[in-house]
């Protein structure tokens, strides 16, 4: 049968050349699949790799070793008049000879090692707050010197030879005869929340980092958040289409993408250098960290305006509402989620920032809580940088837990993002 | 006041008194040349149509009605346009203060996203028309039920306004547009995102609304500005071909142009 000319030639989608087409499509289609799962299977992997090794390695910072001793607290080395300046080095020597009788005066230097330096400022305060145990006994836990601590966790191999280990054969037995006498316990850390910084692994703690953080993100987020909103509403809502408006675009973005070392050499010359503001304080930490989240804020704010439909700019328009009244009674309100969720983002990105910290000097060492965001003190992630510095075993794994804090602080802040825009977000 | 058929009567009381005339009115977008001399005088209490293909120009002088072009960047209106023998475009006159005298509704529903009190509300409290709570929910009710929709969201004012249908949404608009008692209302193809039931009830609703106001409206519906407008105005390529009685220019039209616009030779 021959085709009438009018109607258009048939398509043979049999014929072998089309269906070899179509194959390669699909082969190519499922190719790019493959190709996809295979790098989110590699970031997935990536991330928990990282996540163990810092969980395998900080675990063991999450527990400490302690003892458990009774301290004789004699009048002749307290008095009573004035417990503070008490001869407490002496308290700890002869509570520990108690317990090893056969231990002589010199070997007393080694022994007394066990217990960590903290231990007779431990004793100390016990004492001052309670005046009336003097001339009593004390029972007290107290943490043990990091080299013990390490040993009660496996971390040190006894099977070494002895000039190779940190602890000789005679310091492995006296603490062996404790562990024998149930006087070891490992409770969990507290010391790693609610000390600040220290020389001894063993008292070291994040709470001077945690305060300084939480200072710095403070003052961060009152100069951003402002800021930003306010320069993102000018922007996009009010200025004009010209030049210097497009000029002030580029830069923003140009400045998001500057490397926050530069704004640390900024901050050391300016806050620093000519306004004589207080080395190492979270507060100049803050500001600077400030000039870092500012553009984050400002192009988060300005995605979120735009995506507000027209239509409800127009329909306030419409009804006599002034410019202003658009943007804070509507505009604003909608585009809410969206800023949040930056602002939130950009914060989470400054709390983990380090290197303009430590060209202000918040890597100083500081062995109180700052009281105040004008005194000197460290931020999480200096506090792990200083500590990744330190040569004492004890401070390895204490450096995986305090990332695993700052990842722990990282991660809520993300969660607060995702539900703060899940709850406001709003249908049109 | 009975109801009446839409095109036989056209001489209710006020009508016909001129509400706005408007005097080679030119329009530029940048260097588009968008609208050239236009000169219309329309009437008071009737429903005035612009029709026209896209990009015509029609929509463009609907919104130079209320100086919605003054927020477009790089849009310039020149000519005359007098509300009541008023210039709008005088130094003195604030276009906050005309656009509660000349409402809009628009093309695509758009209730704010939140209750349906608050979307009545919310002219006349941003221009202070309610001295207290007892007279807002007045001007809510009358302006509802002005809006043909007060029997259906009565029960649940506190509703999202966007939780309503496309058509319940448009009538919620126009009830929101009255409620500043403007005297003038622009509509800018009001339903060309609705279904044909919501588009009957919304034509009607404008029937009824052209008793108390000047109802201009854009619509790409010929059959649509048949129903519903006692005048009709024909743009093409930004002018104004042809204005006059709608059963003239459907019937009779004078231009070439409108001829072969309504009889779909272009468009």
């Amino acid at each position: 049968m021959k085709d009438s000319p009018a109607s258009a030639p048939r398509v043979n989608w049999k014929d072998p050349q089309l269906a070899a087409t179509l194959r390669a499509r699909h082969a190519r289609e499922r190719r790019l699949k493959i190709l996809g799962l295979l790098s989110l299977g590699a970031a997935f992997a990536m991330l928990f790799i990282l996540l163990a090794s810092l969980a395998a390695s900080g675990y063991k910072a999450f527990v400490q070793t302690h003892v458990t001793m009774d301290f004789v607290i004699s009048a002749r080395n307290v008095n009573p008049e004035n417990p503070e300046k008490g001869k407490y080095r002496k308290v700890i020597a002869e509570s520990l000879q108690a317990v090893f009788p056969e231990v002589g005066r010199k070997e007393m230097r080694q022994l007394r090692k066990i217990l960590s330096n903290g231990a007779q400022y431990m004793v100390r305060d016990a004492v001052v707050a309670d005046p009336s145990l003097i001339g009593g006994v004390l029972r007290l836990t107290v943490p043990v010197s990091d080299p013990y601590d390490q040993l009660n966790k496996g971390e040190i191999d006894r099977t070494t030879p002895e000039s190779n280990r940190r602890l000789s054969d005679r310091e492995i037995a006296w603490f062996d005869r404790l562990k024998e006498a149930g006087m070891i316990s490992t409770p969990f850390n507290k010391a790693l929340f609610l000390n600040a910084d220290s020389r001894f692994p063993e008292l070291a703690g994040l709470k001077g980092a945690l305060w300084g953080s939480f200072y710095a993100l403070l003052v961060c987020f009152l100069l951003s958040f402002p800021l930003g909103i306010g320069a993102a509403i000018w922007l996009e809502e009010f200025a004009p289409k010209n030049r210097f408006t497009d000029i002030i675009e580029v830069n923003i973005n140009n400045l998001a993408a500057v490397p926050s070392v530069v704004f640390g050499l900024l901050a050391l010359a300016v806050f620093l250098g000519w306004f004589n503001l207080p080395r190492s304080a979270a507060f100049v930490g803050g500001m600077t960290l400030a000039l870092m989240t500012l553009p984050t804020i400002i192009i988060a704010t300005r995605a979120a305006l735009k995506a507000v439909p027209p239509s409800i700019r127009e329909a306030a328009l419409g009804l006599g509402a002034s410019r202003q009244q658009v943007v804070f009674g509507h505009v604003l309100p909608l585009a809410m989620p969206g800023i949040l969720t930056g602002t939130i983002i950009g914060l989470a990105q400054a709390l983990g920032e380090t290197a303009p910290l430590l060209l202000i000097g918040m890597n100083a060492f500081i062995t109180s809580a700052p009281e105040s965001a004008f005194e000197p003190a460290t931020a999480l992630p200096t506090q792990i940088f200083i500590w990744a510095d330190s040569p004492e075993r004890g401070f390895a794994a204490r450096t995986s837990a305090a990332i695993l804090v700052l990842l722990g602080f990282l991660i809520t802040m993300n969660l607060a993002a995702v539900i703060l825009r899940r709850k406001f977000e709003r249908k049109w | 006041m009975q109801p009446e058929n839409s095109q036989v009567n056209q001489q209710e009381t006020g009508a016909g008194e001129i509400k706005i005339s408007a005097r080679d009115v030119q329009v530029h977008y940048g260097d588009n040349h968008a609208l050239v001399d236009v000169s219309v005088d329309i009437s008071d209490k009737m429903v005035t149509a612009f029709i026209g293909p896209s990009g015509c120009g029609k929509s463009t002088f609907l919104r130079c009605l209320n100086r919605m072009n003054d927020t477009i960047d790089g849009c310039r209106v020149e000519g005359d346009i007098r509300l009541d023998g008023e210039d709008i475009y005088a130094p003195e006159v604030d276009p906050v203060h005309l656009r509660a005298r000349v409402g809009m509704v628009f093309q695509k529903p758009n209730p704010f996203p939140k209750s349906i009190y608050d979307n009545v509300a919310y002219g006349p409290r941003i221009h202070g028309l309610a001295k207290n709570r007892s007279e807002l929910d007045e001007i809510v009710e009358k302006s509802l039920r002005r809006g043909a929709i007060w029997d259906e969201v009565k029960d649940r004012l506190d509703a999202p306004g966007t939780s309503l249908s496309g058509g319940q949404q448009q009538r919620l608009c126009i009830a929101r547009a009255i409620a500043t008692s403007p005297e003038v209302l622009l509509m800018d193809e009001p339903c060309s995102a609705l279904d044909p039931i919501a588009t009957a009830q919304i034509e009607e609703l404008i029937d009824e609304l052209r008793r108390q106001f000047c109802v201009i409206m854009v619509t790409h519906s010929m059959q649509q500005a048949a129903r519903v407008s006692q005048r009709t105005a024909f743009f093409h390529l930004g002018q104004l071909v042809e204005y006059g009685e709608t059963g003239q220019i459907f019937t009779n039209p004078s231009d070439p142009r409108t001829e072969s616009y309504i009889t779909g030779r272009i468009g």
